[in-house]
This record gives structure tokens, C-alpha cells and sequence, in this order.
């Protein structure tokens, strides 16, 4: 039993000095969200090629993608990641208030830390058999709406958020008007899928719902993936801007790699990390990368979580914690 | 099963229970202290609070009540498959035979989302059940499919050993005795099967209690409706509330133990009863 133990801690340290080695080479981990898989497929290696011709080091960029409240806790608990892109900031506020990015992390690079945006926007059947204009078109009777869990997922999330906002900035409306609309808004939903793919394959493959609540650039990642043919996209009067917050992690000053982590998150603002973006239908918060793929992101009134509800932290709270607003839309019942 | 230790076939008795519970030790009362140890960081109040809320009640309810029913039906045509395998001979039996373990081995995420396909009202099955006014997938009626699906392996499993090993001649013994088919099943056949019938019902249940991955595509995910308990849980690490996770998840070890202990001993109980009456029917465990 001992000497099996000893064997065991021998193999374990060995396996541990192997990935010493093979660390030798600079590389970066990028610990992100799920469905950003395609976005820094795509970036990755227009950075590389930067950072070679700038610095003449080649370096290797390794992904981990997952569900975001999950990856962050996988960060907290030892993850190695030299930096983290995710898409909601509670998720790196909460990396911050376990000392692993900055206190004022949003700060740190320009636009709240947030290279790119996207917003929520409505997928309708083909032709818009059901003529959804706006939002208090999806709370009508004998609508059914598809969405993502609005507690557990942060594109459910970001849809409550936006369905509230866009009550909330109605003409005499307040948090019980918002709230009532939002509780016939939820009553359309049969069901809620656990994650934002899952929705859209509800959607798209298994024809449930009139309408599929989602980011814009979900929408045409759909497309690539079932073709144009299916569905059309409704923008409404008003939607919420999502941010996709990115931080360096203090882990970079034991592995060294402060210095290479602060270029690749720069390199998302460059005018080549924009139009990456762009392409996938991210957009970009560059002016001139944005007039220039203007045909593919429509004007429309965007609030941000911080106007309408002073922070995400406190939206949060006000919403998502247990008992929140979305709790006592079930409690009612 | 109940040799006396007098008799042991292989020496090394205290090596082998070190190794055991070793063993035992790191993989499963280490952590699961660690659980126990980590949630009386909460005030007792506190702890009950969180534990009694009404969304976790109605969660419980889901959780266990949809195990249950899933064993339940497991149970019975599990039975039923295991005795076909044995009993008959036909075209195909080695491949149906190969089939029964499919959901032990299948992603349960992919078993979820195939279900979830073929149960929405769009899907192969769904849209004949539709009309009928039965809606499976999203309600918890899917949950109580995908349960079965993955636990009707675990009957099988230990009824058809069992099965194999009761001589055809009991039964004809039982029959020139004059006995009818019905009371060859319920006196003779039955009380031989029992104890390993409870076994793979107990696993199929324990299994359906912490099941995750297949049930969260068919549920539906309804607060108060079609909420199973790890989703409650997965929902208060997406809050980063560790601490309310953690008590949900020692409600859910303790209502676990008990019912598992429970069954056991009425297992134990019966093998008892049962190895009396019939000494060499096939006292198993």
C-alpha cells in the first residue's frame, strides 16, 4: 500500500515536471466562454503573426471554453489562465473580488474592458408569420417564446434584462409595470433550455416556439450552421448592449507572461482584432471597422445594464439572487 | 453469501480490509465529509432555511418522485427483458442482449438531447403522442423517460444472473406439484427474484437520484414544476452561493443514505426470510 502510494506521488510529480517542460515555449491560456470558440479560433493566429512581426518571439495561444460562471470558478480554484474573456461582468467582478484580476478591472482597457458588443434581437419563422415588431409582441397571449434559462444562463440573462429595460423605458413605466410585463413575457415560455445552444436547437431543429430570444451574433452562426433559409431576424425598438469584459490574471507575474497577456487583450482593439470581431458578427467598437461592416449590424437603441440598473452587480442581485425578481415571477403562481 | 470467517478461502484478511477502506476513505467519505464539514459554515437556522425553501421542496419532489416512478416501471419491464434473454432463444438475442448496456455507456448528455428530439412534439415519437394529449418532452414526464433510459440497464443486470441460475426443473417440480402458472411466478418463481430485483431497483434509483447531464435537456427546467435538485444546485453555483449549493447537496446525501439504507436492510431482510424457506434457490447478493 505505502509503496503503491510512493509510486503514485513519484508518477503524479513526474507528470507535473513534463508539463514544466513543455511550458518552456511562451504560451498563453485563454480561459472564455462557451460559444467564443469561433471568435478566437479565428483571432488567435492573427495575433501570433502580430506579435512575431512586433516582438520576433513566436508564442502559442491555448483555449479553454466552457460555461462562464464555471470557467471563473475553475479560474478561483487554480486554474492557470494568463487572462480571461468572458461575456458577462459579474463573472469577472467576481475573478476580482478573489484578488485574481485588478479591483478595477473595467478600467483597465478602454471601452469598460469590453472590445466588441452584441445585443439581444428576436429570430422569428421565416417571413415573420406572427409580425413581431417589439417586445410586447412576445408577452401577447398564444405566443411561445424560446429562451435559455433567464437565472442560470447569461443569455437568458442578458433577455431578462433586456425585456425589463425595454418596460422599464416605456412611457410611464416603473419596476411594478416592468415587473408585470416580464412575468407575461416568461408565462410564454413552455420550457428553459440549460444553455443558449440548447435554446437555439429547440428552436431551429425542433420547431418549438414562435420566437427565439438571442445575441445578434448568434444569429448568424445559426445561419452557418442551418443555412438562411429558416428564419429571419426582427430587431426591436430597444435592446440591452452586452458587453464581453476581458481581464489579465495576476497569474501572469509568477509565469512571466505579464507582457505578452497585455498584448494579446491590446490586439483586440487594433483595427485587425476589430475586424476579427466584426466577421463574427460581434460589433465592434471601433468606429471606422464599424461603418464599414454597417450592412450587417442594423442601427437600434442599445441601454447598457449599468443606466438602467446603476450595475450589474446590482442587477444581479435585484434579479437573479435567490428570491430576486425572477424567483417571485414563480413564487406567484 | 453468509460464510463464517472461520472458513476464508484467501488469507490476508487485514490487508484486505485496509485496502478497503483506504480505498473507500479517499474516494468516497473523504469528500463527502468535506461536504458535510464545509456546511456547518451555515448557522443551523440558516441551514434549514435554505433547505426547506419551497423551490427546494418542490425540488425534492421532482428529484425523488421521478427517480422513484422510473425504478418503478425499470423494475418491472426490466424484468421482463432480463427473463427474455435468458428464457428464449431467438434471431438477434446476442445483439438485443449487447443493446441492454447502450445507456450505461452512452455520453448521458447525448441520451438527454436524442430524447429531447424524439419526444418534442415535433420529433418521431412526440408528434403521435401529441394528438393523444401527451406531452413528454419539457415536462416531467420526459424526466421520468430519461431516468428510465439510463437505468434500465442496472435491473437487467442483476436479475439476469439470477434468472440463469434457477433450474427449469423448479418449475416443473412446482407444476407436478400442482401448482398453476400464476402461483409457479408468485411462489416459486418471484420469491427467488426478489432480492436481486430489489438490488437493481435500489441501483437504478440511487442512479436516477444524482442524474444531471440527460435529464436538464428533457426537463424543461420549470421552477416549481420540472426542477430537478442538481439543477437547484448547478443554479446557486451560478449565483457563486457555494455555501447554499452545498447544503442542497447534503440534504440530498442524507435522504440518499436513508432510503439506500432502508432498502438494504429490507433487502437483507428478505434474502434472510427467503434462504430459509428455500436453501438452494440461489441465495445471492
Amino acid at each position: 500500500m505505502k509503496k503503491n502510494l510512493a509510486k503514485l506521488v513519484l508518477s503524479a510529480g513526474l507528470a507535473l515536471s513534463l508539463a514544466g517542460v513543455a511550458q518552456a515555449q511562451t504560451s498563453l491560456l485563454n480561459v472564455s466562454y462557451d460559444v467564443a470558440r469561433d471568435v478566437f479560433k479565428d483571432y488567435n493566429p492573427r495575433f501570433i503573426a502580430a506579435w512575431k512581426a512586433k516582438s520576433g518571439e513566436a508564442i502559442e495561444v491555448k483555449q479553454s471554453h466552457g460555461g462562464s460562471s464555471k470557467q471563473v470558478r475553475a479560474v478561483a480554484d487554480g486554474l492557470e489562465a494568463d487572462l480571461v474573456t468572458m461575456n458577462q461582468p459579474t463573472d469577472v467582478s467576481f475573478l476580482a473580488d478573489k484578488g485574481l484580476v485588478a479591483k478595477d478591472w473595467n478600467k483597465k482597457f478602454a471601452n469598460n474592458a469590453s472590445p466588441y458588443t452584441s445585443t439581444m434581437v428576436f429570430i422569428v419563422r421565416k417571413g415573420n408569420p406572427k409580425g413581431f415588431k417589439d417586445w410586447s409582441d412576445l408577452a401577447k397571449p398564444g405566443v411561445t417564446i424560446t429562451i435559455p434559462h433567464p437565472k442560470n444562463t447569461g443569455n437568458g440573462r442578458n433577455t431578462y434584462l433586456a425585456a425589463w429595460g425595454w418596460a422599464l423605458r416605456q412611457p410611464g413605466g416603473n419596476d411594478k409595470s416592468a415587473a408585470a410585463f416580464v412575468g407575461s413575457l416568461l408565462k410564454n415560455a413552455p420550457a428553459f433550455a440549460p444553455g443558449g445552444r440548447d435554446a437555439t436547437t429547440n428552436f431551429i431543429q425542433r420547431g418549438q416556439g414562435d420566437v427565439l430570444i438571442t445575441f445578434e451574433c448568434e444569429a448568424e452562426l445559426i445561419a452557418r450552421e442551418f443555412g438562411r433559409g429558416g428564419f429571419d431576424v426582427v430587431y426591436p425598438s430597444q435592446s440591452v448592449l452586452t458587453e464581453f469584459p476581458v481581464a489579465v490574471d495576476k497569474v501572469v507575474d509568477k509565469r512571466g507572461t505579464r507582457k505578452q497577456a497585455q498584448a494579446y487583450l491590446d490586439y483586440l482593439w487594433s483595427k485587425d482584432g476589430q475586424e476579427n470581431a466584426a466577421q463574427n458578427y460581434l460589433r465592434p467598437v471601433d468606429a471606422e471597422v464599424l461603418k464599414k461592416y454597417a450592412s450587417q449590424f442594423p442601427p437600434i437603441k442599445t441601454f447598457t445594464v449599468e443606466e438602467v440598473f446603476g450595475s450589474w452587480e446590482k442587477a444581479f442581485s435585484t434579479h437573479f439572487k435567490d428570491g430576486g425578481s425572477f424567483d417571485q415571477v414563480f413564487a406567484a403562481k | 453469501m453468509r460464510h463464517s470467517s472461520s472458513r476464508r478461502v484467501l488469507p490476508g484478511f487485514g490487508l484486505s480490509l485496509g485496502y478497503a477502506l483506504v480505498y473507500l476513505s479517499l474516494l468516497v467519505l473523504i469528500p463527502l465529509g468535506g461536504l458535510v464539514a464545509r456546511s456547518t459554515q451555515l448557522s443551523p437556522d440558516q441551514f434549514w432555511d435554505i433547505a426547506t425553501s419551497s423551490r427546494a421542496l418542490a425540488a425534492y419532489k421532482v428529484s425523488f418522485g421521478c427517480a422513484l416512478l422510473a425504478a418503478v416501471v425499470n423494475a418491472v419491464f426490466g424484468l421482463i427483458v432480463a427473463w427474455v434473454l435468458v428464457r428464449y432463444e431467438f434471431f438477434g438475442k446476442k445483439l438485443v442482449d449487447a443493446f441492454v448496456d447502450l445507456p450505461f455507456a452512452l455520453p448521458t448528455a447525448v441520451a438527454g438531447i436524442t430524447l429531447t428530439t424524439l419526444y418534442a412534439n415535433t420529433g418521431w415519437v412526440g408528434r403521435f403522442l401529441e394528438p393523444l394529449g401527451i406531452k413528454v418532452a419539457f415536462t416531467p414526464l420526459g424526466i421520468v423517460v430519461a431516468l428510465i433510459f439510463i437505468g434500465i440497464p442496472f435491473v437487467v443486470r442483476t436479475v439476469q444472473p439470477v434468472i440463469e441460475d434457477i433450474e427449469a426443473e423448479v418449475e416443473e417440480a412446482a407444476a407436478t406439484l400442482g401448482a398453476t402458472r400464476w402461483q409457479t411466478f408468485t411462489r416459486v418463481l418471484f420469491p427467488a427474484l426478489f432480492p436481486a430485483l430489489l438490488t437493481g431497483f435500489t441501483l437504478a434509483f440511487a442512479r436516477a437520484v444524482g442524474e444531471y447531464g440527460s435529464v436538464i435537456f428533457i426537463a424543461g427546467n420549470m421552477p416549481m414544476v420540472s426542477e430537478i435538485t442538481p439543477l437547484l444546485i448547478i443554479s446557486k453555483l451560478e449565483q457563486y452561493d457555494l455555501p447554499g449549493a452545498i447544503v442542497l447537496a447534503v440534504v440530498m446525501l442524507v435522504i440518499s443514505f436513508v432510503l439506500l439504507l432502508t432498502i438494504n436492510l429490507l433487502q437483507w431482510w428478505t434474502a434472510n426470510r427467503h434462504s430459509g424457506r428455500h436453501v438452494d434457490a440461489g441465495a445471492q447478493a
